[in-house]
């Protein structure tokens, strides 16, 4: 420790130093990086459950496997839904850049509308597989699985939510600097579904109907 | 359930008056005692009509400061509680030998020393390291509030929330009998199908939204909102270990709230994750919850390693020894941390060289960990220390922890930890660096950064009272802990046959009886203070001779904190503006930008509160109607655009002169 500074003595020679701003400082908004944070959170929760279906995947108990209960066609129909409603968020987005209201509440609509598809065609898969006795209390593997999607389904149920919130907000306020904050930070969220959702789909679906 | 479930049971659930605890005469008695307490502050509150000043100075406020403070008066509330639990164990273990069976039946000391565990973690240590990191974080960084001031409110009432479930299963039903963390297939429904274990889900689950809401919250505001010049090597200790705790918070909390939902699934809808029959795998929750469990202990130490830091280097006059080193230590120990979690369960038999790796990165954390302990005593080398109350703390604090740092490399050798496991010395151990460490680093921050709190120093009497007594009846409890580890005596029970070893326990008993008095005197010390606060008070805003920006303030710091964000060119940047000579503006004074008060904080964590209760009791009606209108209050509180408001120049100026005023009157 040479630096004559890690003495306490300091150069009063120099020229002085500023030490306080006379105008308001503004640090940058953290909003967004914020909503980064909670969603690589989320993530973690996400790698959780794939790490339980990890170890409990392949725990049958007697019951049936993945390749005799998921049927791939509606889970591919599913897949298509939820991948075009990511493509249509990004339409809205590029809508809301260029300032245009009703164009960005069409494509925001439509989003919302694959999404709901989307939920639609797994709750009917739910539904059928627990009318069909293979709910989530007959196997472990049976319990991962119906955890690992239906956490999922609850967050586009919510993305859902927001995205209806937000519309009534854009509607009422227009494309004010909070809401396109707001809209930003949906739009994370939304593609993150996505992502999560690829993970689901190769690894649950894809991997699951393997002999 | 029958085909037409009836309004009383959607409505009441499983709750009925046997829930109360009319046959046991201690909680009766305690119920008797809190009631009566609660209902005497209440009126003290109507009487002096302090309702309209507490919700509008404190519950809505999302002032970083109060809420801290509040944080603070949080945890040690519920130290009171924790020790409560712990020195009833003490007690029931120094008596219970032979034909005495104690006072507390198997079923009560189980719930006692679950609850003790479970407070003392998560409602004690918690609350205490996040209200110092929400207190001094924003000021030493310069900064007017966080990042999220209405989260940070929030997450304040969702950590009460929760507090406020733990201790309702005192007198409303009962806590769970499973140990601090509720390892299946014993918390499992078929073995616990009363409410205890669902309180603990949910008292976990609503104040685990409060803490990862806030260790979000305060990355964040370390991240953007450091003062123009700080850079990140340019950050008090302090603010580095609170980065690197609110990194493992974000990246550790996930995982508690993923395992304890997966439980609560298998709790409430019979899935099988967890439990013995069709593949459910227990040993999975083990590993699951000490994924999240090891750093949470790295979560209540890096702050407390940051305290020190920032204690040492005022005391002893000097700089820092070796700054970059205890940052990368600090940085080292974040990682580290999710590489250790096994050593809690070698025992397992995940096989030699699982249990290898490991041990080895465990005993790879103690090289870190001695480098700051040097960098403490070479700061202290050949400095000018002064033995305040903070720096005996922290003397205390060096040799404790170093004994706990010992014991704990002996018990990550896989060998030495198959015969240690589960036992007494075990228990000894971690109560050696958490209290050597977490808690004797929050009784040195109270007292160093009280006075920027409230403007007056603790009375040091009864501080060095508090001091002696706890430090002596630290070692008198669990010294002995350690030697009837190595006899072989496990944690966990109520009852002993052995009569060679009931002298260890008294001696037990006697340090639990030093550190009650301990507490007493911590208490003492704030009464005293408050009422001498005239003869202690400290006008200059300084009263250690500072180091870093949150002294350059006035004490109490006005909301707005800084008249002028300040600019910042050195790590110790206020001893830096110290020694240049810089003058306080006395001019020039403009609007400042502040966020506004909000009740929506402390309403939607009041209907979680209902709805943790409705969901335990299963009140399905109950919880169906709380948890509608916990999205209602969400959403309609994203409908108020106006959250900000300016404090007008005048009266900033204002405050400003009545400080120049008092230091001026003060020299």
């Amino acid at each position: 420790m040479s630096d004559a500074k890690s003495y306490d003595t300091y150069n009063t020679a120099a020229a002085p130093l500023r030490f306080h701003q006379e105008t308001e400082h503004h640090p940058e908004n953290g909003t967004l990086l914020g909503f980064w944070l909670y969603l690589m959170s989320d993530c973690l929760i996400f790698a959780c459950l794939f790490a339980v279906y990890g170890v409990l995947g392949r725990s049958y108990a007697g019951g049936p496997t993945g390749a005799e209960v998921f049927e791939l066609p509606l889970v591919a129909l599913n897949t298509s839904l939820l991948l075009l409603s990511s493509i249509t968020y990004g339409f809205a987005m590029l809508e809301m850049q260029r300032k245009r209201v009703n164009p960005t509440l069409v494509w925001l609509a439509v989003t919302g509308l694959l999404g709901a598809g989307f939920i639609g065609i797994e709750l009917y898969e739910f539904g059928h597989l627990i009318a069909e006795g293979n709910g989530p209390q007959r196997s472990a593997f049976l319990s991962s699985f119906f955890t690992l999607v239906g956490t999922h389904g609850l967050h586009v149920s919510c993305g859902i939510i927001w995205l209806i919130t937000l519309m009534v907000q854009v509607k009422r306020k227009g494309l004010i600097g909070p809401n396109k904050r707001r809209l930003w930070c949906l739009s994370m969220f939304w593609h993150f579904l996505d992502v999560v959702w690829i993970g689901v789909f190769s690894f649950v679906y894809l991997m699951g109907v393997l002999p | 359930m029958s085909d037409h479930p009836d309004l009383t049971k959607l409505i009441f659930g499983r709750l009925s008056w046997d829930a109360i605890p009319f046959h046991e005469p201690i909680l009766l008695a305690t119920f008797a005692a809190v009631l009566v307490g609660g209902l005497a502050l209440l009126a003290v509150i109507t009487k002096y009509r302090l309702w309209g000043y507490l919700w509008r100075e404190w519950f809505t406020s999302i002032d970083h400061k109060k809420i801290g403070i509040m944080y603070m008066v949080l945890g040690l509330v519920m130290l009171l509680r924790g020790f409560a639990d712990a020195i009833m164990m003490r007690l029931q273990q120094a008596i219970s030998f032979g034909d005495n069976l104690g006072y507390l039946p198997p079923h009560h000391y189980d719930q006692v020393f679950t609850a003790h565990g479970v407070i003392m973690i998560f409602f004690v240590a918690m609350p205490i390291v996040t209200g110092l990191m929400n207190y001094v974080v924003p000021l030493q960084i310069g900064a007017r509030d966080v990042a999220f001031p209405f989260l940070n409110n929030f997450s304040f009432w969702m950590t009460t929330a929760g507090a406020v479930l733990v201790m309702a299963s005192l007198f409303v039903g009962e806590f769970a009998r499973t140990g601090w963390l509720a390892y299946p297939p014993l918390s499992g429904i078929l073995a616990s199908p009363d409410v205890g274990v669902d309180y603990y889900i949910w008292s976990l689950q609503i104040a685990g939204v409060g803490t990862l809401l806030s260790g979000v919250n305060l990355l964040v505001t370390i991240i953007k909102m450091r003062a123009p010049g700080m850079k990140l090597m340019q950050m008090p200790v302090f603010t580095w270990t609170a980065l690197c705790t609110n990194v493992l918070i974000i990246a550790a909390f996930p995982v508690l709230t993923a395992v304890l939902a997966l439980l609560s699934m298998d709790r409430y809808l019979g899935t099988h994750m967890f439990t013995n029959e069709l593949g459910g795998n227990a040993m999975m929750y083990v590993n699951l919850i000490w994924i999240w469990g090891h750093p949470e202990v790295y979560i209540l130490i890096l702050p407390m390693f940051g305290v020190f830091s920032e204690v040492v280097s005022t005391f002893a006059r000097k700089r820092l020894f070796g700054y970059t080193s205890m940052v990368y230590a600090t940085i080292v120990i974040t990682v580290l941390a999710y590489l250790v979690w096994l050593h809690h369960f070698f025992t397992m038999g995940s096989g030699a060289s699982v249990n290898s790796f490991f041990g080895i990165t465990t005993m790879i954390i103690s090289i870190p960990t001695g480098a700051k302990i040097f960098n403490w005593l070479f700061t202290m080398y050949r400095g000018r220390i002064h033995f305040e109350l903070p720096m005996m703390w922290t003397v205390a604090f060096m040799v404790t922890f170093v004994i706990g740092g010992m014991t704990g490399v002996l018990l990550a050798v896989p060998p030495a930890d198959f015969s240690l496991h589960n036992s007494l010395f075990l228990i000894a151990h971690f109560h050696n660096v958490i209290i050597g460490g977490v808690l004797f680093g929050a009784f040195a921050a109270i007292n160093f950064w009280f006075p920027k709190a409230f403007g007056f120093k603790l009375d040091v009497f009864w501080g060095k009272c508090s001091f002696w007594l706890w430090v002596v009846g630290f070692y008198f409890a669990f010294m002995p802990l350690y030697v009837l580890g190595l006899m072989g005596v496990t944690r966990r029970i109520s009852h002993f046959e052995d009569p060679s070893l009931q002298i260890w326990f008294q001696i037990a008993a006697f340090g639990a009886v030093l550190i009650a008095l301990g507490i007493g005197a911590m208490l003492i010390q704030f009464v005293v203070s408050f009422l001498r606060r005239d003869k202690l008070r400290d006008v200059t805003g300084d009263p250690w001779n500072g180091r870093t920006l949150e002294w350059s303030t006035s004490s109490p710091p006005p909301a707005y904190n800084f008249a002028f964000t300040p600019v910042v060119h050195d790590g110790d940047a206020w001893w830096q503006m110290k020694q240049l000579g810089w003058q306080r503006p006395l001019s020039g004074f403009i609007d400042i930008h502040m966020p506004k008060n909000t009740g929506a904080g402390i309403i939607l964590a009041g209907i979680s509160t209902v709805l943790g209760f409705a969901m335990i009791w299963q009140m399905w009606l109950v919880a169906a109607l709380a948890f509608v209108s916990l999205l209602a209050v969400a959403i309609g509180h994203t409908f108020n655009y106006n959250r900000e408001y300016y404090i007008q120049a005048a009266d900033v100026a204002r405050v400003e002169a009545a400080r120049t005023e008092a230091l001026a009157s003060h020299v």
